[in-house]
């Protein structure tokens, strides 16, 4: 194989744009179908246009999102096999499941009741049409919960065993897969989306507020969009919440390298705002920060939920000293010594191939005794130094600044836009903050993909948690191969996002100018 | 179950969605036509309303084959995406085209004019049907690879699969390959003209047109499909005993698919009863001048085929995915799979598969009623 460093490098930034354009357009989609299913619930009991056509107005905008999520999640599906060839044997068995019952229970139910939720409305009666609206936002959601199970699988394998005559691992307890690890990411990511579509459906009727158009159907939508995205919000800390408990439990190197800390202790303070020392590395003795403004305990409440837990750095885990999933501070395996028995467990999986070849049973359960005992440092055999085991620390401590930044201002921004709309329509009023709705939009994604860098890039240089790291998991392919793929995709993906933007531009501004809300008597 | 018996039960699984699949090619063999059989902006927005209410169906039976496949037969999903990277590649991005141009190519705003997502659509209905049948096309005529799985613990190389270093062009350079893939784009252009006829009946002008298109479409169809048959039933293929889920031995076998025809004699009960549904279909639409619903029996006539072809390549202990470089590498239905506990717990899954083609056919029947 040519240069390997290069072609993961590809594969992974090919991975990483396919990923990074699908989620600009799902969270929209769990959202935004949630509110028109509610709206058009609303339509159904009070029979009144208003509630329609505000039914109508949002569900064309998730339609012209739906195309684009649709088509990036295709390309997302398939990358597993074309570009990570090997991590679709290695563990296929176990994470092939969640995607093909994704297919058959989800993506149909989306697909089919979908076609009827944009299509139907002079087909079918109000109320099957209402059914497929909630059928539809059901289904988007169900699609989540399958991919997001898979998502924490790979962060966090259980339910599952290694085969060594297969050389590969199949799955042993299906029911394992909905750990807390994947449960808390499901709803994260679902309510984050909520988030999401509550600051669009502001921002965009905020847009109508500027304009001084459709201003009752502008403040009607707020409203809705604002009680809508404030449940989100805080049901996106509090699984967040949860999230850092088990990523403090079960990828410690993670959670160190959101800090940027490389020496823990007890009673740890939380990071506030900080500049990395760009010369700090696991062995040195440079000072973590530059500057720093820390909140004191922060840590160890956010990790442990205990204000005087320990919290390892990065140099602590990679010496041995880890917390365990009770949250006891433990000596665990150092990593010089991982990558040792790493090593030791593929001696043994060699020694157990030739043995089960030559039929010497003997020394087939010699092998196979060590490598078990082996198996759980597996993938560490692939590194050369500890080094090679560190995520990325700057760019995941960045993104998750930049999410958690975000999102107190979102939080606070949801409260505002109450306060502004329930007393006495203040917000028809008060220009400057329709301006900062409207500007406010496009940080909310940035809030939305930084969440999921920080979740990607700080397990790296995992593809499953200490098994099978990204430079072991690639298919056998050049690297000008992908790198053309890359432009491909990264050509297409942004010539249809500047085409779904401009759609959506140009209804809301033509729409707009039409009566979308008339007095019921009229 | 056994083992064997969930391996065999998948295979037929994968078979159902792949005659599924091909059945709902017919949006792409419309798309195909867009701009000869729509020929002016009415028909053709027409064209696009009868044939956009479907294409989502086709695009997620796409995905959950590809799923389907992934679960139950890993290694193949490992070995054929990852080695024919630029056939495999050029089906998605021919299908992200498609995704968004039903959607986009009539809205204001959509930045690149209408025709260009009307040329989406044609690229996509081409390319799409031809490299899917260049993609079946390898599960009889193989391909260029080698499966070692030793290979995971060399740092430096870790791929187990390795294909030929034009990764997918040489398949679609495959004669045969091409013959498949040409088959389906006219099967699924017949398709088409059969299923708008059944949406059209009421415009005199256009539903001839459409009996006139399914005439040519069909005709050179049958010509293909029995060459393809021909070349199929004349060709070799690999016969392959398994010992603890791995290949013990490989013969090639000189007209193996014959032989299977013979030695599993439900297969060609199946592939005769498919093809005489979709000659009946094509036939009695293209004679009678009143007929609207031979898309129903050319559509599953178009499954039955299909499926009897997958049964062909799969079982009677055949390689459905024959190396041409290392025979022992061949992948079958036993060395491909995944492990019982997970075929298990997908089984139960699959239970849910007949309320799913339920409540599809519902929906269609009921968006399909006349006002």
């Amino acid at each position: 194989m040519e240069n390997l460093t290069s072609l993961v490098d590809w594969s992974r930034l090919q991975f990483a744009i396919t990923a990074i354009y699908h989620w600009l357009f799902v969270p929209l989609t769990l959202g935004l179908s949630v509110i028109v299913a509610v709206m058009e619930s609303v339509y159904l009991k009070t029979k009144s246009d208003n509630w329609l056509r505000a039914t109508k107005f949002w569900m064309t905008l998730l339609a012209i999102n739906f195309a684009v999520g649709v088509a990036t999640g295709l390309i997302l599906e398939f990358e597993f096999g074309t570009n990570w060839s090997n991590y679709s044997w290695f563990v296929g068995d176990i994470f092939g499941a969640p995607l093909a019952i994704e297919g058959i229970v989800a993506f149909f139910m989306e697909a089919t009741f979908g076609a009827v939720m944009f299509f139907g409305w002079n087909k079918v009666s109000p109320r099957f049409h209402l059914l497929s609206t909630w059928l539809t936002a059901i289904g988007a959601s169900i699609s989540a919960l399958w991919i997001l199970v898979a998502n924490a699988w790979m962060q966090y394998p259980v339910g599952m065993e290694f085969d060594p005559a297969q050389m590969r691992n199949v799955m042993n307890d299906f029911w394992a897969l909905f750990s807390g690890v994947a449960v808390n990411k499901f709803f994260h990511a679902v309510f984050s989306g909520w988030a999401l579509s509550g600051v669009f459906v502001i921002g965009v009727s905020c847009y109508m507020l500027w304009r001084k158009r459709n201003v009752r159907f502008a403040v009607n939508s707020i409203k809705a969009g604002a009680w809508f995205g404030l449940a989100g919000m805080l049901l996106t800390m509090q699984t967040g919440d949860g999230s850092a408990v088990e990523v403090a439990r079960h990828q410690p190197m993670k959670l160190a390298a959101m800090e940027g800390l490389y020496h823990g202790h007890t009673g740890q303070s939380l990071t506030g705002i900080a500049i990395l020392n760009p010369d700090k590395e696991w062995d040195n003795a440079e000072d973590e920060y530059l500057f720093e403004i820390s909140i004191p305990y922060g840590l160890s409440i956010l990790a442990n939920h205990d204000i005087d837990s320990f919290v390892p750095g990065i140099s602590d885990i990679i010496q041995g000293i880890s917390i365990n999933a009770e949250g006891d501070t433990v000596s665990t395996v150092s990593y010089a010594e991982r990558i040792e028995r790493g090593k030791l467990a593929h001696k043994a999986l060699a020694e157990y191939d030739a043995a089960r070849k030559a039929g010497d049973n003997e020394a087939l359960a010699a092998a196979e005794s060590e490598l078990r005992i082996n198996y759980p440092y597996f993938g560490y055999a692939y590194f050369k130094d500890v080094k090679e085991a560190i995520p990325p620390v700057g760019l995941t401590f960045t993104m998750f600044r930049i999410m958690v930044v975000l999102g107190s201002y979102f939080l606070l921004f949801f409260v505002v836009t109450l306060i502004l709309v329930y007393r006495k329509d203040l917000i028809t009023r008060a220009r400057w903050f329709q301006l900062a709705a409207m500007v406010s939009v496009p940080f909310m994604w940035i809030c939305s993909e930084a969440g999921w860098a920080v979740a990607e890039v700080g397990r790296q240089p995992w593809t499953i948690q200490d098994l099978l790291p990204t430079c072991a998991a690639i298919s056998d392919i050049p690297t000008s191969s992908v790198v053309i793929t890359f432009w491909m995709f990264a050509a297409v993906f942004t010539l249809l996002l500047a085409a779904e933007v401009t759609i959506m531009c140009k209804y809301v501004d033509k729409k707009s100018k039409e009566p979308l809300y008339l007095p019921e008597n009229a | 179950m056994t083992l064997e018996h969930l391996q065999n039960y998948w295979w037929l699984l994968i078979s159902v969605l792949g005659g599924i699949l091909v059945f709902l090619l017919f949006v792409q063999g419309g798309q195909s036509m867009i701009f000869s059989v729509g020929d002016t902006d009415s028909r053709r927005d027409r064209m696009v309303g009868a044939l956009g209410s479907k294409w989502e169906l086709t695009f997620t039976t796409l995905v959950t084959f590809g799923g389907a496949f992934f679960a139950s037969f890993p290694l193949f999903y490992s070995t054929s995406f990852g080695g024919a990277y630029w056939l495999w590649i050029l089906i998605l991005f021919s299908f992200v085209l498609q995704a968004v141009s039903y959607e986009y190519r009539k809205k204001g705003g959509n930045v690149y004019g209408t025709s260009t997502y009307d040329a989406f659509l044609f690229v996509n209905g081409c390319v799409g049907c031809v490299l899917l049948g260049v993609a079946v096309g390898m599960f009889f005529f193989g391909a260029d690879f080698t499966v070692n799985r030793d290979n995971i613990l060399s740092a430096g190389s870790p791929v187990i699969s390795r294909w030929a270093p034009t990764h997918g062009i040489e398949a679609i350079c495959d004669w045969r390959n091409l013959l498949l893939g040409v088959t389906v784009l006219f099967l699924a252009r017949m398709q088409a003209c059969l299923y708008m006829m059944n949406r059209f009946a009421d415009d005199n002008g256009f539903f001839d047109i459409l009996r006139r298109r399914a005439f040519i479409n069909g005709g050179i169809f049958v010509v293909a499909f029995l060459a393809f048959v021909a070349v199929l039933l004349t060709a070799s293929g690999y016969d392959v005993t398994t010992a603890d889920g791995m290949n013990a031995s490989v013969t090639e076998v000189s007209y193996k698919y014959l032989r299977n025809l013979g030695e599993l004699p439900w297969i060609p009960v199946i592939l005769a009863i498919g093809v005489l549904l979709v000659l009946y279909g094509l036939l009695r639409s293209v004679l009678s001048r009143h007929f609207t619903s031979g898309i129903w029996y050319s559509g599953s006539g178009t499954f039955l085929t299909v499926v009897a072809l997958f049964c062909m390549a799969g079982y009677g202990d055949t390689a459905f995915m024959p190396s041409v470089t290392d025979p022992m590498s061949s992948l079958t239905i036993r060395n491909a799979s995944s492990s019982e506990f997970t075929l298990t717990a997908m089984s139960y899954a699959s239970v849910f598969i007949p309320f799913v083609i339920a409540y599809i056919w519902y929906v269609w029947s009921r968006m399909d009623k006349k006002p």
